[in-house]
């Protein structure tokens, strides 16, 4: 005779074990494998005949300043783009949680940025943003406020900015979504008492709404996050391999399929997950802390 | 629940709506380029194959750059697909990629290959198996706007300094016009111009036959600079981020004087919805003014090759010979501005009276060419680093003796 507890055991396991052969068959044998790669000498198409070559490759990691350059064009992409993202998407949100006239109608129109497919849409904004014939250089001369048209996706500074620029395009909708549905569960009650208490908009956002939202607005950055941490396609499709905008996802690509170095590229690759999972790791953390903060 | 079951019973219906009922006849899937009109001339030629000899004939569509198109045949190669017979490949291929394709000298008479260019034949034998049949062979170009040339009384440039006087005359009365637009992207096509400037100026080619640098010199550094010298002043900032389309979108929209580019946009630019048709000519591109400097132009080409996991080698040999025969290059000739890889086609009354192609034919006589084969398969690791170098130097990110000095020649 079984006790509950343990009726209860098998049938959760019972529950858990097509999901966790999935995971282990679609996640975990692909990454196991990549990071195997990563120690070997393993050319792309040939990775039968590959001999095991132990740190080499992230050595080789370690010494290319390359490699270290697309690691901090990941790293100020993703702080950069999810701030901005976080603040605008929040104050979307605001604006759409008020009693708007057509609300269903805005929030769709919101959302549309993030429904298109990246590539579609960083091809789009390639051509938006080209010097001469692009429509955001023909606006701001028509406009005055550019005297000669800029190259946006060439020079090495406006073209980390218009990266950041359009995945805050494309980004910002989903923020405020989450921020929205934060929004929309907040009991009605505390902010009667602070109208009655004649407390300033502006307190009540920072004292009431934001620490009420702060679980669900910090899920959402991590999301966001992770996401920036990867991105691959808006950067390759806007500026290709060029260094000055290179995210770690580009520089893996690029020694894997150009240079056909199976074995560096995943060594890169393997690098890239490790500093994703270290950064979620903190990140969780430290939201923890803060969330636990905010219950004491 | 029911939704997604009603969603898959209809891309179910789908599906089978497509599905072709089997048939005797053999499909040969090929893959071109889709760069500029290449797409569809490629369609037309295999379904005129089709028609002639009762087989099928599947398109399988690429990226318009040529990089990206390495990548996936890279990807569908690697895992042994039979989904693709021919491969369209790049003169830089065949040491990249020499592993995954037939022997075409097992299934071609040798008298056949006589009559195509026996450099580009050359270029596509690797340890004496000829991987591919040359298609057409293309070298760099200088178009020019004949109409704002005669203008302002000025006649095609002979030397990159006279390109310059030239393009600021025209900036300096024309209003909204750029002077010279090339492919200064950091990708494989500056690898094409950056060769082109230090040959033409007397700085030599990229690899010596032992795989040693000789862009380490003086007239080769002189002319990185030159070409830094355009960025912002003849030619646009966003130059930096031109490939071959953004640089013809720039130069047949009517923005610019001049124009580096590859014979397959002489076709583009004069068709009959083009703002520049009519008004453009070519030049071979100008020379420098060092010792040994030389009117040059980039060798570039595409051949056609059979994957060796192909089902019906026969086939896509016959159709191969059928595309890169002299009637098809005729037709591309004529119709695209593809040049053919048959010496013979040259001579056909419609080639011969057309001033591109004998334009062409003088480039032909002193072509650069990237040292692909003595890289091999490290090949795309020199031109990575090649292209940084020069890219850098165009940016003003360091002296272009010191970025090219920096570029190391050894690589597994």
């Amino acid at each position: 005779m079984r006790t509950l507890a343990q009726r209860r055991a098998i049938t959760a396991w019972s529950f858990l074990t097509p999901m966790l052969v999935v995971l282990a068959l679609v996640a975990g044998w692909p990454l196991l494998r990549t990071i195997l790669l990563g120690f070997t000498d393993a050319g792309l198409g040939d990775f039968g005949e590959s001999q095991f070559i132990g740190l080499a490759n992230y050595r080789g990691l370690a010494s290319d300043p390359y490699w270290w350059r697309a690691v901090a064009n990941t790293l100020g992409f993703t702080l950069i783009s999810v701030s901005i993202e976080t603040v605008l998407g929040l104050i979307i949100a605001l604006t759409l949680n008020t009693h708007l006239k057509a609300r269903g109608l805005v929030r769709a129109a919101v959302l549309i940025p993030w429904a298109i497919p990246t590539v579609v849409s960083a091809r789009m904004w390639g051509w938006m943003l080209n010097d001469l014939y692009g429509v955001v250089n023909a606006m701001l001369l028509g406009l005055g406020v550019i005297d000669r048209p800029w190259a946006w996706l060439a020079d090495p500074t406006l073209s980390i900015a218009s990266v950041i620029a359009v995945d805050v395009w494309k980004g910002t909708p989903f923020m405020a979504l989450l921020s929205l549905a934060a929004l929309q569960v907040l009991p009605r009650e505390i902010y009667e008492a602070a109208r009655v208490d004649g407390v300033s908009a502006v307190k009540v956002f920072f004292q009431v709404t934001l620490p009420l939202i702060r679980p669900a607005l910090f899920v959402a950055i991590l999301f966001r996050s992770l996401d920036a941490l990867r991105v691959f396609d808006i950067i390759y499709v806007l500026t290709g391999d060029n260094p000055s905008t290179a995210s770690m996802s580009v520089y893996a690509r690029q020694q894997l399929i150009d240079f056909q170095q199976g074995g560096m590229g995943s060594a890169a690759a393997t690098a890239l997950f490790l500093i994703v999972a270290v950064f979620a790791t903190i990140v969780v953390t430290a939201g923890r802390l803060r969330i636990g903060g905010v219950v004491r | 629940m029911l939704r997604a079951g009603s969603l898959i019973a209809a891309s179910l219906a789908l599906c089978a709506a497509f599905i072709q009922p089997a048939a005797a006849k053999v499909t040969i899937s090929i893959s071109c380029s889709s760069l500029g009109i290449e797409m569809e001339l490629c369609r037309d030629g295999a379904q005129a194959w089709a028609q002639k000899t009762g087989n099928e004939v599947r398109l399988v569509s690429t990226p318009a750059d040529a990089q990206e198109r390495l990548a996936l045949y890279q990807s569908l190669l690697a895992s042994k697909s039979d989904k693709v017979d021919i491969f369209q490949i790049d003169v830089v291929w065949p040491g990249i990629l020499a592993n995954q394709f037939l022997d075409l000298n097992q299934f071609i008479e040798p008298a056949k290959l006589d009559g195509y260019f026996q450099t580009l034949i050359a270029n596509n034998t690797v340890d004496g198996k000829l991987i591919a049949v040359p298609w057409f062979v293309d070298a760099g170009m200088l178009y020019y706007r004949k109409d704002l040339l005669d203008k302002y009384q000025l006649k095609a440039p002979e030397t990159w300094a006279e390109l310059e006087q030239a393009a600021k005359k025209v900036m300096e009365g024309e209003k909204g016009i750029q002077g010279y637009v090339f492919q200064g992207k950091a990708y494989e096509g500056l690898v094409c111009n950056a060769l082109e400037w230090i040959t033409s100026n007397g700085g030599g080619g990229l690899l010596d036959h032992a795989g040693q640098a000789t862009f380490n010199n003086p007239q080769a550094a002189a002319a990185l600079d030159r070409a830094k010298g355009w960025i912002g002043t003849i030619a646009p900032q966003g130059v930096l981020g031109y490939d071959e389309e953004q640089a013809r979108g720039a130069f047949q929209s009517g923005k610019a004087v001049f124009m580096r580019n590859w014979p397959y946009a002489w076709a583009l630019v004069n068709a009959p919805d083009s703002p520049v048709k009519d008004k453009v000519g070519v030049v071979p591109l100008p020379k420098g003014d060092g010792e040994h400097a030389v009117h040059t132009g980039t060798l570039g080409g595409q051949s056609l090759a059979v994957s060796k996991h192909s089902a019906h080698p026969k086939e896509a040999v016959d159709l191969i010979l059928y595309l890169a025969g002299a009637e098809e290059e005729k037709r591309r000739a004529i119709k695209g501005s593809f040049n053919p890889s048959l010496k013979s086609v040259y001579n056909e009354p419609e080639l011969k009276q057309d001033p591109f192609f004998s334009t062409f034919s003088t480039i032909l006589s002193s072509v650069a060419t990237r040292p692909a084969a003595v890289a091999g398969k490290g090949y795309n690791q020199f031109s990575s680093q090649f292209v940084r170098a020069v890219h850098a130097t165009l940016q003003g990110q360091g002296s272009a003796a010191d970025n090219l000095s920096g570029i190391r020649t050894s690589w597994k």
